[in-house]
């Protein structure tokens, strides 16, 4: 296969950016996307430029470094997978492809495709966890978990954090990742106990690093590479509802919300 | 006479772990928080390691390459994770656990820390479950297993096909609390560069942050390495692109010894190589192998023709193919242990049997499981992993057999440490599988989860405060002495030297050729002519790298190909050590197949008189041949005998 | 004012999925009054103005008046406050843009919601300040009586072809903003059920297509008819 590519360059964080317009040939239809990127990578340094620099690392779909917007599309043009996972034979010989890095204010660009996605760690820090120490749990059967609803934390938790959600998004908003942790813990026993602190201070935290808002758009889950459901947004938005009107004043140590 | 102190407390086997913990040094809480510790990795046992220093009050510093401590590579691992629960009520306890890991490690492993690994096994089930880890369950809401290979029991906890994802971000989790806290301060993208020993201990690390090219100082009380395994060495492995085993290497290089280098998992299903670009191998699942049948076909004509396209495999009658794991292995099946599975899939394809377009990969046939089954229940348990291979694949798995061949996977061995996972440097701890550790010569499925886990949350809590007991007394290390400022000019010295040569040959095209060296004679199967081999090549191909690589950019700058460059330095060193290590061990054990040592019907054999040792390599200098360093393994507790799973 | 900006991205959306939804309360209730617009009934004039008078001086309508245009006034701020913020939170933007599989109609609810403000703006104009003695009534072929003779005012509107057509053009519009607004209500609430949301979703497309329909039916009859 031989293909244009028009990519974004960038070399640091302040410096400004441009597209760039490469061709590579004899491309194998059973590549993968990034191996085809190593191609280039490799006819970049045979003379002597500086290679694009794209985040990937596991090439299976799971660890969620990897994060390009093709061709309008977070992931590019398949459903369900991450770039890593997808392979060139999805693309037409002779096609132009345009690979841009995600866009959103709260994940700078680092260089060229690279993007700062610290956001996230801070959206969880702020209260994605359930507080216990290690040590001495009760025993794991000692709290039996409904099935459904563990298949449905399951399901949230299935969130490799990549950010697609915010760079589908119109807005740039963090809502589907927000509330897949959110819903994670809430639909579980164990993180009741805190459900109703924890919503409010993560949606705090991702007001406050400058996310957008959701519109009900749902762009967000069409480009999930997990099809995270925006059924957890809503039921993000019902915990948080049922949080503001019945939680006490001082936020911390009630339960009784939700 | 030999450094090596295993440490192993005396008493019966079950009272070992408690009785250290009993009479251990502890530190006051007041004074914990005058104690820094650096923990180098973010994966099960980094992670876990720092969030329960945290809790416990040390000043924890968290490092890793990665953009996020939730993209450590611990997060690939699908299968599961065991545990002595006997949920089931299967029979299964702690000392059965025990004794299956002891003998899927081919009697290599230490009796103690395994003993312990089983009896803390429970305890990580509670703690992931507390945390909100959404095992599998069954619909009166208690925990589902599944069943692994090397067990004749179902003691695995499983969260669908993503257990290892759960558990990370579960100890994510309790990583982030701390850190919100304040406990602990995470240091994203950075690679660690050296180990700076101060007196004799270790004291702090090098770190370059890959954003701004920063060459950083950190100095602790205590460091603990979480850096995972070095499999990348081959190039090709189911490894995440970036591990690496530089953080092991630089240990080594300052004193750390080196166990069982050459000890190296090879995963029977992955899926096959398929050109000449490729980057990485795709693991499949072991789980898979409950249900699915692996076979080839018995005629060769029969191979040569679907090599070809002439043949599809549903064009081969029943009785024309060859259940090989069933055939050999009858109690075990396809569930045999990992390295009889690889070696046997090798060695059909190497008799000519290997299907696929370049002969090298057999057949996992989910048929029958479908007809007795219903295709419904193949899609709940392993629709996730079908669709994975079909993408990738392009071929439909439940109309036509997976094709899976071996591939590197995991390494058992890694940086010698003592029952506390303290290295030979004083205050240099190793936990996960950056340590040589628990799985002997070979590693049973669902175990690397559960001995991350366990050195993380349960083990290295206590023993690094036994080793810090006096230390509060030393006051905050400054970065300013000299030992830190020679580490850091060295780690600089290299990055210019690397940037200065200006070759022609990129750093992949060397990756790539280390990669077929070490695969092709330091791989599944080893004889003494090719190691030799290995051991001539890649000095060579060191020398040239260093002569010829072309590493673009600047040293202060985002620049990929410089970190590809410094790991790569690296493995092009650790490669050697490996085959040397092989070369030493004349005998076959687990992972560790060497052509010479083997019974007439093909089988591992075992030389118990000679090497019944963990091998421990002493670095001694560039270009000097290291010290070999032999801790002998004591079995008091079981009975050493050949491993047998017909 | 500041405190109403420093609620949450949720609060402020919940706000707004509210005070959208009682719009969507209010929108029936001034459809069936329209419809004695037409001849419908012998007397519809006279039900006519005696739903307009019962609407203009019934003391709990009037607090629901008041009610309704907070609604309209809090609706409309929060949505262009919202919009701001999603402005800026992608400051450099795509060259190819957006090609995900979205809810069509959600895109455009600033640009139809900005559309419809400036109808609104129109419509209250043409009526409402009349009775508050701000604006005259609009000119046509009948005289009006008081500034509260309604009928004769959207009478001598409609009668203007190019009014009702705009109308016409301009509820389509309303009806694309309520087709996402309806189901975008409940999801903004967290009102979602595996059971009944798509029970929901189908009210919502039939709420938005019948209630603009009721309300384009008026003009398409002065359009034929006169």
């Amino acid at each position: 296969m031989d293909l244009k590519l028009k990519i974004w360059r960038q070399e640091n964080a302040k410096a400004k950016g441009r597209f760039e317009t490469y061709h590579v040939t004899n491309i194998s239809p059973d590549c993968s996307f990034l191996e085809m990127l190593d191609i280039l990578n490799e006819s970049l340094v045979d003379k002597f430029e500086m290679p694009i620099a794209f985040e990937h690392d596991c090439r299976e779909g799971i660890c969620g470094t990897c994060s390009l917007y093709i061709n309008g599309r977070p992931h590019g043009p398949d459903a369900g997978i991450t770039v890593c996972q997808m392979h060139m034979r999805r693309f037409k010989d002779g096609s132009t492809i345009v690979i841009e890095p995600w866009r959103a204010r709260s994940f700078p660009v680092l260089r060229d495709l690279m993007i700062d996605r610290t956001a996230f760690d801070e959206i969880i820090q702020a209260g994605g966890y359930i507080s216990i120490a290690t040590g001495n749990a009760p025993d794991a059967h000692a709290l039996p978990v409904p099935k459904n609803k563990a298949d449905l934390a399951m399901d949230a938790a299935a969130c490799i954090g990549c950010g697609a959600c915010v760079a589908a998004c119109k807005n740039a908003s963090a809502m589907l990742f927000v509330s897949a942790k959110v819903a994670q813990l809430a639909l579980l026993p164990q993180g009741r106990p805190e459900a109703a602190r924890r919503v409010q201070a993560m949606v705090a935290k991702m007001d406050e690093l400058g996310f957008g808002n959701c519109t009900n758009t749902y762009a967000c889950e069409a480009e999930c590479p997990k099809e995270i459901k925006i059924t957890n947004i809503a039921l993000m938005n019902r915990e948080f509802f049922a949080a503001k009107v019945c939680s006490q004043k001082e936020m911390a140590g009630t339960s009784g919300a939700g | 006479m030999t450094r090596l102190n295993s440490k192993i407390p005396a008493g019966p086997l079950e009272d070992k772990w408690n009785t250290y913990k009993a009479t251990q040094n502890l530190v006051n809480p007041a004074n914990k928080r005058k104690i820094d510790i650096i923990v180098v990795g973010s994966g099960l046992a980094g992670a876990a390691a720092a969030a329960s220093l945290g809790e416990l009050g040390f000043k924890v510093k968290c490092f890793t390459y990665h953009d996020s401590p939730r993209r450590a590579h611990s997060i690939a691992a699908q299968g599961g994770i065991n545990a002595a629960k006997n949920y089931r009520n299967d029979g299964d306890s702690v000392y059965r656990l025990f004794i299956d890991t002891i003998k899927g490690g081919d009697y290599r492993s230490r009796e103690a820390n395994v003993y312990r690994l089983a009896e803390v096994s429970n305890a990580i089930i509670d703690q992931c479950v507390a945390q909100g880890v959404p095992f599998a369950r069954e619909y009166g809401g208690l925990l589902d297993n599944r069943s692994f290979g090397g067990a004749l029991v179902s003691r695995t906890f499983y969260a669908r096909g993503q257990t290892g994802q759960q558990l990370l971000l579960g100890a994510y989790g309790a990583l982030s609390k701390e850190i919100h806290k304040g406990s602990v301060t995470m240091y994203n993208r950075r690679d660690m560069l050296d180990v700076v020993v101060v007196d004799g201990r270790a004291r702090g690390i090098i770190v370059r942050d890959n954003v701004t090219g920063a060459i950083e100082r950190h100095s602790a009380h205590a460091v603990i390495l979480a850096t995972g395994g070095y499999g990348n060495v081959f190039f090709l492995s189911t490894m995440a692109m970036h591990s690496n085993g530089s953080s092991a290497w630089q240990a080594y290089k300052k004193g750390a010894f080196f166990g069982n280098p050459s000890f190296t998992q090879i995963h029977p299903t992955c899926i096959p190589v398929h050109g000449e670009y490729q980057s990485k191998l795709t693991l499949m699942s072991e789980s898979l192998r409950n249900d699915g049948r692996i076979w080839v076909p018995a005629k060769k004509e029969d191979a040569r023709k679907i090599q070809k396209g002439e043949l599809k495999p549903i064009d081969i009658p029943e009785e024309d193919r060859d259940y090989y794991l069933e055939r050999k292995y009858p109690a075990y099946g396809n569930l045999s242990p990992r390295d009889i599975s690889s070696r046997a899939a090798k060695e059909r394809c190497d008799a000519g049997h290997g299907v696929g377009s370049t002969g090298l990969a057999v057949y996992l046939d989910f048929a029958d499981a479908i007809k007795r089954l219903g295709r419904n229940v193949i899609e709940a348990r392993y629709g996730n992993l079908f669709q994975m291979y079909e993408k990738i694949v392009d071929d439909n798995p439940y109309e036509t057999p997976m094709m899976i061949f071996p591939a590197v996977h995991y390494t058992m061995g890694g940086t010698w440490v003592d029952y506390e996972l303290q290295s030979t440097i004083p205050g240099l701890f190793v936990t996960g599988e950056a340590n040589f550790s628990d799985h002997g010569a070979n590693r049973l499925g669902a175990s690397a989860l559960m001995q991350g886990l366990s050195d993380g949350y349960f083990v290295i809590p206590y023993t690094v405060q036994n080793y810090l007991a006096d230390q509060f007394k030393v006051p905050r290390f400054s970065t300013e002495l000299p030992e830190f400022a020679v580490a850091e000019k060295e780690v600089r010295d290299q990055i210019d030297r690397l940037l200065s040569i200006k070759g022609k040959r990129s750093v992949d095209t060397f990756h790539r050729e280390l990669g077929k060296i070490m695969w092709d004679y330091v791989g599944m199967a080893r004889n003494k002519e090719g190691l030799e081999k290995a051991l001539k090549l890649i000095p060579e191909l060191r020398a040239e790298f260093w002569k010829d690589v072309r590493v673009p950019g600047k040293a202060g700058e985002l620049n990929p190909e410089l970190q590809k460059a410094t790991r790569l330095a690296d493995f092009l060193e650790l490669g050697e050590l490996m085959a040397l290590d092989a070369l030493h061990r004349e005998e076959s054990c687990g992972g560790h197949f060497r052509e010479e040592h083997q019974t007439p019907d093909g089988e591992a054999l075992r030389n118990d008189k000679d090497f019944l040792h963990v091998a421990a390599w002493e670095y001694k200098g560039p270009d000097q041949k290291p010290e070999l360093h032999k801790e002998p393994l004591k079995y008091e507790f079981v009975e050493v005998k050949q491993r047998s799973y017909k | 004012m500041s405190k109403f900006l420093r609620f949450s991205s949720l609060t402020k959306k919940i706000i707004m999925a509210f005070a959208g939804g009682f719009l969507m309360v209010f929108l029936p209730v001034h459809l069936g009054i329209n419809f004695f617009i037409l001849p419908i009934t012998e007397n519809h004039q006279d039900i006519f103005r005696d739903a307009v008078h019962f609407m203009t001086t019934f003391p709990l309508i009037k607090v629901m008046e008041i009610v309704l245009i907070a609604a309209f006034i809090i609706h409309l701020l929060y949505g262009f406050i919202l919009q701001v913020q999603n402005w800026v939170a992608r400051p450099v933007r795509y060259k190819k843009e957006g090609w995900s599989h979205t809810s069509f109609f959600s895109k455009f609810m600033i640009h139809t919601g900005v559309i419809i403000t400036i109808f609104l703006v129109i419509h209250f104009m043409n009526f409402y300040f009349v009775r508050l003695g701000l604006t005259s009534p609009p000119e046509g072929p009948y005289r009006v009586a008081d500034d509260h003779d309604f009928y004769f005012m959207a009478v001598n509107l409609f009668t203007n072809k190019t009014y009702s057509i705009v109308y016409i053009v301009l509820l389509v519009l309303l009806g694309f903003h309520l087709n996402h607004a309806f189901q975008s209500a409940f999801q903004s609430l967290g009102l979602t059920h595996s059971k009944y949301t798509p029970y929901i979703k189908a009210i919502g497309d039939i709420y938005s297509i019948v209630v603009p329909l009721g309300f384009i039916l008026i003009p398409l009859y002065f359009l034929i008819y006169y």
